[in-house]
């Protein structure tokens, strides 16, 4: 089987609120960044387009379509769209050229959360018969799971802190990062509840923005004389859609998706973690096997900067360019869909 | 609880999400001037194409539309339906016609009613004209136009609807 190489990674800036951008105006920037850095004029230069967004996020049936108006789609291109996170597009994209029917491809999520009410906005992916008629929002599922941990003993309130505090001090060196600076934990710890266990600074920030990336055969990377990340394991896993049915402490799924990437067949120097609330990076920082020699989220993490539909794709991103820069030679990345850590894709990166 | 139950095979549960829509830079333009009686539509840098309403990007070659060309209220039937059914709430009485509209100069067609005119006369390639409203019911719209009205010109041939003169 041929090996995948990521080439090139851009990002817009991480915005609370865009303003008057609309989303091709958003993503038109990045994606022209992203083939630049690739070397490439425009998208014919790929053999294949996987785009990652959420109508919801706009309100309007087929909003994704409206993307593809950012390309330059003439000649027609080959194209597909995923409706969650850009990482499961890159995934798309990955078993497209696994499969030899394309030699490269970009990669790009979208998405605009300030129109909406997020939190109750993301409560209609839940299943539709049970959970989306009661609105149960994504922040209150977060913060049951954060009380579900805490009870079992799995985390601290302490630790939540000390993972927000590592965030926001990381994404002091990440431009794009929405929030960042210097607290400790007492600090943090002393601010009020917010929906408890959570305190605000547990949850992500609402964020605008988009991100796109090119992937391709390492021999096409070659052929083109960039430097690469290969892309050594990739797998994803889902739990069910029954909050009862699911031990909200643990990640089940993080653990056999880590298993089946090779997470653990050699040391890590780098992890990107995609877990919008605090207490989720202690859960999938324990279930991918991670320990203190790696170093993790030191983008700032979605904490510092959440933009939906791309934030697990900036993870790969993340730790790709950092890989690319010789900053690490192997390192893994974390994807999340769906309430509660649902569903969750591990991939494993190394130099070339 | 051992009585039986009746089967639910149904159950309500209706959605209500609020947003704060906004246009876009590019369609903010296009309906401020809009808003002053004009129809602006935005050229593409590359293949010089001219798109109305513009969103902010040339889909062909997906750059930013940045220059802006002012067109006249001139366009041409590029298709249309005849409406026979009423919807609900429209204050238009069937049978109207809806058709695709090519402003002269723009590439890209968009949607509006045709009047002043029989049903059964109008045809693709028709050449029509823009009627505005009265000046102070302008808003950032389209339906600032009324309608569009056949202009006493001959046929544009098909084949030159919304082409580049020189492609």
């Amino acid at each position: 089987m041929r090996d995948i190489a990521i080439v090139s990674f851009a990002q817009s800036p991480i915005l609370r609120d865009a303003g008057a951008q609309n989303e091709v105006e958003l993503i038109m920037p990045v994606v022209s960044a992203a083939l630049n850095a690739a070397g490439l004029e425009d998208v014919q230069g790929v053999d294949f387009t996987c785009s990652g967004s959420c109508d919801y996020l706009q309100g309007a049936s087929f909003a994704f379509v409206a993307g593809v108006d950012a390309l330059g789609a003439v000649p027609p291109i080959k194209e597909s769209h995923v409706e969650m996170d850009a990482a499961w597009a890159l995934y798309e994209s990955y078993l497209k050229i696994k499969a030899g029917q394309a030699d490269s491809a970009l990669i790009y999520g979208f998405a605009k959360s300030s129109p909406g009410d997020l939190p109750f906005v993301l409560s209609q992916q839940l299943d539709p018969y049970y959970y989306a008629p009661l609105w149960a929002d994504s922040v209150s599922l977060a913060a049951m799971q954060a009380r579900a941990g805490i009870d079992s003993g799995e985390f601290t309130a302490e630790q939540m802190a000390e993972v927000v505090q590592a965030s926001r001090s990381n994404a002091k060196n990440n431009e794009n990062t929405q929030l960042k600076g210097d607290y400790s934990v007492e600090q943090l710890l002393a601010e009020p509840e917010y929906i408890a266990p959570l305190r605000k600074h547990d949850c992500p920030p609402v964020s605008d923005g988009a991100s796109a990336m090119v992937i391709c055969t390492v021999e096409k990377a070659k052929e083109w004389g960039l430097p690469y990340a290969v892309i050594s394991g990739i797998e994803h896993r889902i739990e069910s859609h029954n909050f009862g049915a699911r031990d909200l402490a643990v990640s089940e799924s993080v653990v056999l998706a880590a298993e089946k990437a090779g997470v653990s067949q050699g040391p890590i120097d780098i992890a990107e973690i995609h877990a919008p609330f605090s207490h989720q990076e202690l859960i999938v920082k324990k279930a991918l096997g991670l320990d203190d020699t790696t170093k993790v989220n030191l983008s700032g993490g979605p904490l510092a900067g959440n933009l939906m539909m791309c934030a697990g794709l900036d993870r790969i991103g993340e730790v790709a360019m950092r890989i690319i820069k010789g900053e690490a030679k192997r390192g893994v990345a974390h994807a999340t869909s769906g309430p509660c850590l649902q569903h969750n894709m591990v991939t494993v990166l190394e130099a070339s | 609880m051992s009585e039986e139950k009746e089967m639910i095979t149904g159950m309500e549960a209706p959605m209500y999400l609020t947003y704060n829509f906004t246009a876009g830079g590019a369609t903010t333009r296009f309906l401020a001037e809009l808003r002053n009686g004009k129809l602006v539509g935005q050229e593409c840098p590359k293949c010089q194409h001219v798109y109305i309403p513009p969103r902010g990007s040339c889909a062909a070659c997906g750059v930013p539309t940045v220059r802006e060309v002012e067109l006249t209220n001139k366009a041409t039937v590029q298709s249309f339906t005849i409406v026979y059914i009423p919807i609900p709430n429209n204050p238009i009485k069937p049978p109207y016609v809806i058709a695709n509209l090519m402003a002269d100069g723009a590439h890209q067609s968009f949607l509006h009613l045709i009047s002043d005119v029989d049903n059964a006369d109008v045809r693709i390639g028709m050449r029509v004209e823009a009627i505005w409203k009265a000046e102070e019911e302008w808003t950032h719209a389209m339906e600032n136009i009324q309608y569009f009205r056949p202009l006493d010109e001959p046929d544009m041939p098909i084949d030159e609807i919304g082409r580049l003169k020189n492609a």
